[in-house]
Order: structure tokens, then C-alpha cells, then sequence
């Protein structure tokens, strides 16, 4: 082949990327701090024995796990806003959709966490006499908790990938910098390939902490 | 100060099933305050359950239980079900202990006693801390007092449980195959702390397949088989002379259990 590979050229165009870098770390600390909120309420409600609130929350959990989160984004931004008839800013719907599609992944993760702890331990909170909130939080979480780490880790990790799907909407995150960048220069190949590496650098680091956590987590059960 | 003849526990027409499954058929029973009752029978024979029953980790279909001065009701004439915070101040009315200790593995076995009266009763710490202490060198485990549960061997695990339980004072004591899960050697030392308690006038209901241990330590023997009591009264009689033929059939799984009885003698003064 004779392609001629020219990396030079994009450091022209680095400030751009930073800009995207930062964009794309924000949308998802945010959408994985709201995530974490709602999928919390959500994986309690779903263990609930009350049909009325599990039933919804069920519902809300699986069509967001079980539908594209492209579809969402797409969904949430054109068709929406047809429905109540407000405008919704491009960063507003594709955060929306960020948030309610990793909230029910953690919804689930929290509520496998819980029914993952043996019987035994409910059965010895309830015989000392505590009410559910006291053995949730003092002995089933503590050590759900544990046991949540790896796979929420893991699903955080994917959120961050999840974020380059916002360039649909034209929101400045990391892909949407390389397909500007793409289009004034007509050089893909070399930018897709720093788009690849930027997320790489910056999820690597993550997976291995991601790691040590669950070793050191592992060590103490 | 109270009759010794107080009822702590009392048991009226008692039913629970498991879908279909019908497991206790109407089981009465009153226990008065220092009695200790043993409950044996095959199993599958419903004496967990109704173990469990007593304590409200399984909810009855119907009947009433009391233990100590609280009562609840279940049944069709009550439909409400019980609120978190009621069914929570009546179990922590009875002690349980379960047959795989069921110890919290986060904890050390300090912070596993004190749980109970710290989160439970409200009790300033450092007073749990010397209940716990006290009731860890009742059964012989003052040293152990910041270990986790994992470094426990099985019958020091089964002593931290039952001084988990005594706790948070309840009025009865429940015990449910507490030494099946033990090996035969450490078995001694559970049972011996079990007979202090009964010494020191506990109300106790144990179930076991520890016949001997039955014999020496039980004012009532239960038989239960099918889900109903096929036979009750002192060891002397249902034991030794027992009038039911099922429960002669059980009780010959267990022959020879006087040399039982003996040998149970002679591991506890080992420790």
C-alpha cells in the first residue's frame, strides 16, 4: 500500500482534542455520579416485595438495558421534544441518556450484589432485631458492596466509551473533535487513530486501578 | 420477682406451608420461664420451621405465638401483615443460633457481640463493649475478642454466635442444629456452653440430633414428625420408654445413644 501515515500534521489541531477530552471526562462523571444515585434507588426498589414500585422501576430498567443507547440519544433529543413540546439542548438529552442508560446497569449490579449475600446473614441480622434499613446498611451492603466493585467498575469503564456516541448530536466530545479535525484535513485514518490512543490512555490506567481495587477487596473477604 | 412458672413461650394451632407444601399442622405448646425443651424428628419433620416460626424468620399462616410479653397474631381473621419495626422488637425478643453460625464476616467477633445492643438497643458503645467482653469470656473466648470470624475454628464460631445472641437479653434462647455443622470434637464445647446456660435458668428450645445431649439437658422432649407433636413429656418417658412407634423407629437410628449420652459426659470435662 501506498499510503503516506502522517501524524505531524494534528498536533496543529491539539487544543481541539484537549477540549474534547475534557467534554467527554465530564459527561461521564456526571452521568455516573446522577447513574449511581438513581440506580441505587432503583436496585433497592427492585428488591422490594411492593409490585407497585418494583413493577415501574422493572419497566424503566429493562427498556433502557434491552434498547441502543444510540437509539436513545437520537430518541431522547428529536422525538421528545415532539411530545411535551419543550426543546431539549443537545447536551441535556444526550446526558439524559447516559445517565438513565447506565443507572439501570447499576440498578442491576446493585441488586445482584444484594441477593448475592447468603441467607444466613439476613437470617442473623433479623433474629438480633433490626429492622431492614439497620441490616442493610450495617450488615448486607458492607458486604455487597464488595462484591459490586468489579462489575461496576467495569460498566464505568464502557461509560466512558459510551460518551463518543454524543457526536451524533454534535456535542464536542472526543470523537466529535476527531470528525471536525477529519473533515478539515481529510487525514481519518491518522485521526480515528489518536482518537483510539487518547482513549486508551486514559481507560488503561483505570482498568488496572480497577484491578488493584478488586484484589485488595478480594484479600479481605 | 416472677413465678418461676411463667409462660415465655406460648404456641397456639400453628400452620405454615411452603406453597403447597404443608409443613406444621397445628402445633400447641407452652414453655415456661427456665424450661428447656428439646425438639427432635426426622428431618423434613417441620422442627426447624417451627424453630423458625418462634423467632418470625418464617411467617406463619395462621396461629399465635408469645414469647416473653409479646404476642402476635397471624391468620385469616388478621390480615395485616405485621410492620417492619414489630416483626424487628419481637425477634429481638428470642435468640437464635443457627447451624452455620452465621457469624458477620465483616466484623471482628468483638464487634459481631456488640452489634446487636449498638444498633439494636441504642447502647452507648463502650457499654456494649463490656457486655460483649463479659459474655465472650463466659464461653471461654476472651482472647479472640478481635479476630475475624474466618480465623474461628467451627465451635469457637458457634460460641461467638451464641454470645451474639445472649447480647441483646432475650427472654428465650432458640438453637437449631447448632452442632450438625461442627466436627465431632468441637461439639463439646458448644454443648457445654449450651448447658451452663440451661443451668443458669435460660428458656431454651433446642432442636438437635444430639439424643444424649437431649436426655441430660431437657425438661420436655418433642417429638415432631409430619408436622404435628406425635409425643411430649419428660426424657425418662419419651425417650426411654416412648409409647409411639414412629418414634421407637427414630429412636433406633440413635440406639445405643446412653453410651452416647456418656460419651458426651467425657468430652466436655475435656476441655
Amino acid at each position: 500500500m501506498g499510503y503516506q501515515w502522517d501524524f505531524y500534521f494534528i498536533w496543529g489541531y491539539y487544543n481541539l482534542f484537549i477540549e474534547g477530552v475534557f467534554i467527554s471526562l465530564g459527561f461521564c462523571v456526571v452521568t455516573i455520579a446522577i447513574g449511581l444515585i438513581i440506580g441505587l434507588f432503583c436496585g433497592l426498589s427492585l428488591l422490594s416485595r411492593h409490585r407497585l414500585l418494583s413493577f415501574p422501576v422493572r419497566s424503566y430498567v429493562e427498556v433502557f438495558r434491552c434498547t441502543p443507547l444510540l437509539v436513545q440519544i437520537i430518541w431522547i433529543y428529536y422525538a421528545l421534544p415532539v411530545i411535551i413540546n419543550i426543546n431539549i439542548p443537545a447536551y441535556l438529552a444526550g446526558g439524559m441518556a447516559l445517565t438513565c442508560y447506565i443507572s439501570s446497569f447499576y440498578a442491576e449490579i446493585f441488586r445482584g450484589g444484594v441477593i448475592s449475600i447468603e441467607r444466613g446473614q439476613w437470617d442473623a441480622a433479623r433474629a438480633l432485631g433490626m429492622t431492614y434499613p439497620q441490616l442493610m446498611k450495617r450488615i448486607i451492603l458492607p458486604q455487597a458492596i464488595k462484591r459490586m466493585v468489579p462489575p461496576f467498575m467495569n460498566q464505568s469503564v464502557i461509560q466512558l466509551k459510551n460518551t463518543s456516541l454524543l457526536s451524533i448530536l454534535a456535542v464536542g466530545d472526543i470523537l466529535y473533535q476527531g470528525s471536525v479535525i477529519t473533515s478539515a484535513t481529510y487525514r481519518p485514518l491518522e485521526v480515528y487513530t489518536i482518537v483510539a490512543i487518547i482513549y486508551f490512555v486514559i481507560l488503561y490506567p483505570l482498568t488496572i486501578l480497577a484491578q488493584r481495587l478488586e484484589a485488595r477487596v478480594a484479600t479481605k473477604e | 420477682m416472677p413465678l418461676k412458672n411463667k409462660i415465655m413461650i406460648k404456641i397456639a394451632d400453628l400452620y405454615k406451608s411452603f406453597g403447597s407444601l404443608e409443613v406444621l399442622k397445628g402445633i400447641s405448646l407452652e414453655i415456661s420461664r427456665g424450661e428447656v425443651v428439646v425438639i427432635i424428628g426426622p428431618s423434613g419433620s417441620g422442627k426447624s420451621t417451627l424453630l423458625r416460626c418462634i423467632n418470625l424468620l418464617e411467617e406463619p399462616n395462621s396461629g399465635q405465638i408469645q414469647v416473653g410479653d409479646k404476642v402476635i397474631t397471624f391468620g385469616v381473621t388478621h390480615k395485616r401483615v405485621p410492620s417492619d419495626k414489630e416483626l424487628a422488637a419481637f425477634r429481638a425478643n428470642a435468640g437464635m443460633i443457627f447451624q452455620q453460625f452465621n457469624l458477620f464476616p465483616h466484623m471482628t467477633v468483638l464487634q459481631n457481640v456488640m452489634e446487636g445492643p449498638v444498633t439494636v438497643k441504642r447502647m452507648p458503645r463502650a457499654e456494649a463493649e463490656t457486655l460483649a467482653l463479659e459474655l465472650l469470656n463466659k464461653v471461654g473466648l476472651a482472647e479472640k475478642t478481635n479476630v475475624y470470624p474466618y480465623n474461628l475454628s467451627g465451635g469457637q464460631g458457634q460460641r461467638v454466635a451464641i454470645a451474639r445472641a445472649l447480647a441483646m437479653s432475650p427472654a428465650v434462647m432458640l438453637f437449631d442444629e447448632v452442632t450438625s455443622a461442627l466436627d465431632p470434637e468441637l461439639v463439646g464445647e458448644v454443648l457445654g456452653v449450651m448447658e451452663n446456660l440451661a443451668k443458669e435458668g435460660m428458656t431454651m428450645v433446642v432442636v438437635t440430633h444430639e439424643i444424649a445431649f437431649a436426655h441430660e439437658i431437657a425438661d420436655q422432649v418433642l417429638f415432631i414428625d409430619d408436622g404435628v407433636i406425635m409425643e411430649k413429656g419428660p426424657p425418662s418417658e419419651v425417650l426411654e420408654n416412648p409409647s409411639n412407634p414412629r418414634l421407637s423407629t427414630f429412636l433406633t437410628r440413635f440406639h445405643g445413644f446412653i453410651e452416647q449420652f456418656q460419651n458426651a459426659e467425657s468430652k466436655k470435662t475435656g476441655i
